[in-house]
């Protein structure tokens, strides 16, 4: 199975970490990966993105025309990749400073409110964590013990007393949704 | 042996394997998209493991020419950029080649000309393989389509570098450099001792310090015609032994291919899910990848396109491989281009249209 995943949102958000963050979850899942930003002047304030493939095949190619599940984090985002998810596929927006909601009606959307959850716990910085824990409520992509398997790798390790923290923010959110 | 799986840059595992192979000096300067490369080299300190040499320069025409000097000696001397900077160092790329020097040069294009974006690009073809410089020379010329390949060419461009006393070029996009994939880095490797070098490449120079009976001299000036034809027919030859021996490529699908693709790089990667878009349709695309831009795998191609009705060359440029593909074939298929240009990236999708619209099917 192969699933096709875009990531989109503010840069400073963690989008591009979010993304390497399933990713290597993924690869310690023994399955195939491609993690391909939309690199360039994004920065704190920007607009950024990130295609994430999952597969348990060789995957061909990083760059495709739709996705199995896209996530956004904010309204430019949302007005961007709705109409590139696949019919039946996976809305996931969160809520807020979403002025126009999504409109299709033969996809699954799902709202969360994971930048509302994170501010409201004082965890801002840790809002893609929150992403990923209403995501993975969503779909199962990979398990949340390779996700805390993955922050090992991907933190740096002068981070590294950051984990349990970015754990718990997992956890909540779960409840996002 | 390591055989660890990890998630890496293009860029990022590309100079993870020059630490890896034993290169001694890289010399660069920053550019997007492909500044990951000197980011990780500066970030893993090899100077302080293998003794590699790694040094931020003030400019790219100094960049080639300090690979020059090191090649010199024998050593292993590579540097990487993106179109921008490779145009600066055409100049010393032609030299190195005039004086038969081995090294790496790595690409990693971004759309042009000029100083255009920073966004992928392959229209840098040409200018890799019909010689950006002067005089007749050609760069041994790689084109990786996946993060393992960009780990994996550097042995295989520095072994043919040194095989051949020729410059070898990686010819990467963005799109290559950017991605993340799982790689397993190549073994490593001691970086030869000076008198490994000696032994090895007795045309080095040392300064005298293995005392040979004559003093070497490397140079690409030769001022009496005769004995400048002699040294290009000696290089015309080298060229020739490569281009029978050296090429490679790549197929997918290409036994029952109706219309057959010819990508390389990432663009290859998008076609090869177009293959599989355009099959479940019922179309027949299959893809030739060229892995050797020079020596250009035309037998392979043409062997290929034996039973295909048309060739569509899918290229991030206006056309550029086309020409080496329409030689390959003597034109006796057609050999029609699809292109995107500037930065922009086609999908799957607009492949297969492309061959639907182009060959009416």
């Amino acid at each position: 199975m192969t699933t096709e995943i875009l990531i989109a949102g503010f840069g400073g958000q963690g989008v591009l970490s979010l993304g390497k963050i399933l990713a290597y979850a993924a690869v310690l899942e023994g399955r195939e990966v491609s993690w391909l930003p939309s690199y360039g002047p994004e920065q704190r304030g920007g607009t950024c993105n990130v295609t994430v493939v999952v597969s348990d095949e060789r995957i061909s190619s990083p760059i495709v025309d739709s996705f199995d599940i896209v996530i956004t984090l904010n309204q430019q985002s949302l007005s961007k990749f709705e109409p590139k998810v696949k019919p039946n596929g996976i809305l996931i927006y969160d809520t807020y400073g979403i002025v126009m909601p999504p409109q299709r009606t033969d996809i699954n959307i799902y709202a969360m409110k994971a930048a509302e959850k994170a501010r409201a716990e004082g965890i801002d910085k840790m809002l893609n964590m929150v992403v990923a824990g209403a995501v993975l409520s969503i779909s199962p992509l990979v398990e949340k013990a390779s996700i805390e398997a993955a922050l090992q790798k991907v933190l740096p390790e002068r981070y590294h007393s950051l984990i349990a923290e970015n754990c718990r923010a997992l956890e909540l959110g779960v409840g996002c949704v | 042996m390591d055989t660890e799986i990890r998630l890496m840059k293009g860029n990022e595992a590309l100079a993870h394997a020059a630490i890896r192979y034993g290169v001694d000096a890289y010399f660069g300067y920053p550019i997007t998209p492909q500044s990951e490369i000197i980011e990780t080299l500066m970030a893993q300190r090899p100077w302080l493991s293998t003794g590699m040499t790694v040094m931020q320069v003030e400019s790219e025409v100094s960049a080639i020419h300090m690979v020059y000097g090191a090649a010199a000696t024998g050593k292993r001397a590579m540097t990487s950029s993106s179109g921008p900077g490779i145009s600066l160092m055409q100049g010393g790329i032609s030299y190195l080649c005039g004086a038969n020097l081995p090294c790496l040069i790595v690409n990693v294009m971004r759309g042009g000309p000029g100083l255009g974006t920073i966004q992928p690009s392959q229209a840098d073809y040409y200018q890799a393989v019909k010689g950006g410089g002067h005089g007749d020379y050609k760069l041994f010329t790689l084109a990786p389509s996946s993060v393992q390949e960009m780990a994996d060419f550097v042995a295989i461009a520095f072994d043919w570098a040194f095989r051949n006393s020729n410059p070898a070029m990686i010819l990467a996009d963005g799109t290559v450099g950017q991605m993340m994939e799982k790689v397993v880095l190549p073994p490593t490797r001691q970086r030869l001792t000076d008198g490994e070098i000696a032994h090895k490449y007795p045309w080095a120079i040392d300064g005298g310090r293995h005392s040979r009976m004559a003093s070497n001299r490397i140079a690409s000036l030769e001022l009496d015609a005769a004995v400048m034809e002699q040294r290009n027919c000696e290089r015309q030859h080298k060229y020739e032994l490569a281009e029978q021996h050296d090429a490679r490529a790549e197929e997918l699908c290409a036994n029952d291919a109706e219309i057959l693709i010819v990508a390389f790089g990432s663009a290859a990667r998008i076609c090869a899910k177009a293959i599989d878009i355009a099959r479940a349709q019922g179309l027949k695309l299959g893809l030739v990848r060229p892995i050797t831009l020079w020596p250009f795998p035309s037998a392979y191609i043409r062997r290929a396109a034996e039973h295909a009705r048309g060739i569509l060359c899918v290229e991030l440029n206006a056309g550029q491989m086309i020409d080496d593909v329409r030689i390959a074939v003597n034109m006796s298929i057609p050999v029609e281009h699809y292109g995107r240009l500037g930065g922009v990236v086609f999908t799957p999708t607009e492949i297969v249209t492309a061959a639907r619209n182009i060959f009416k099917l």
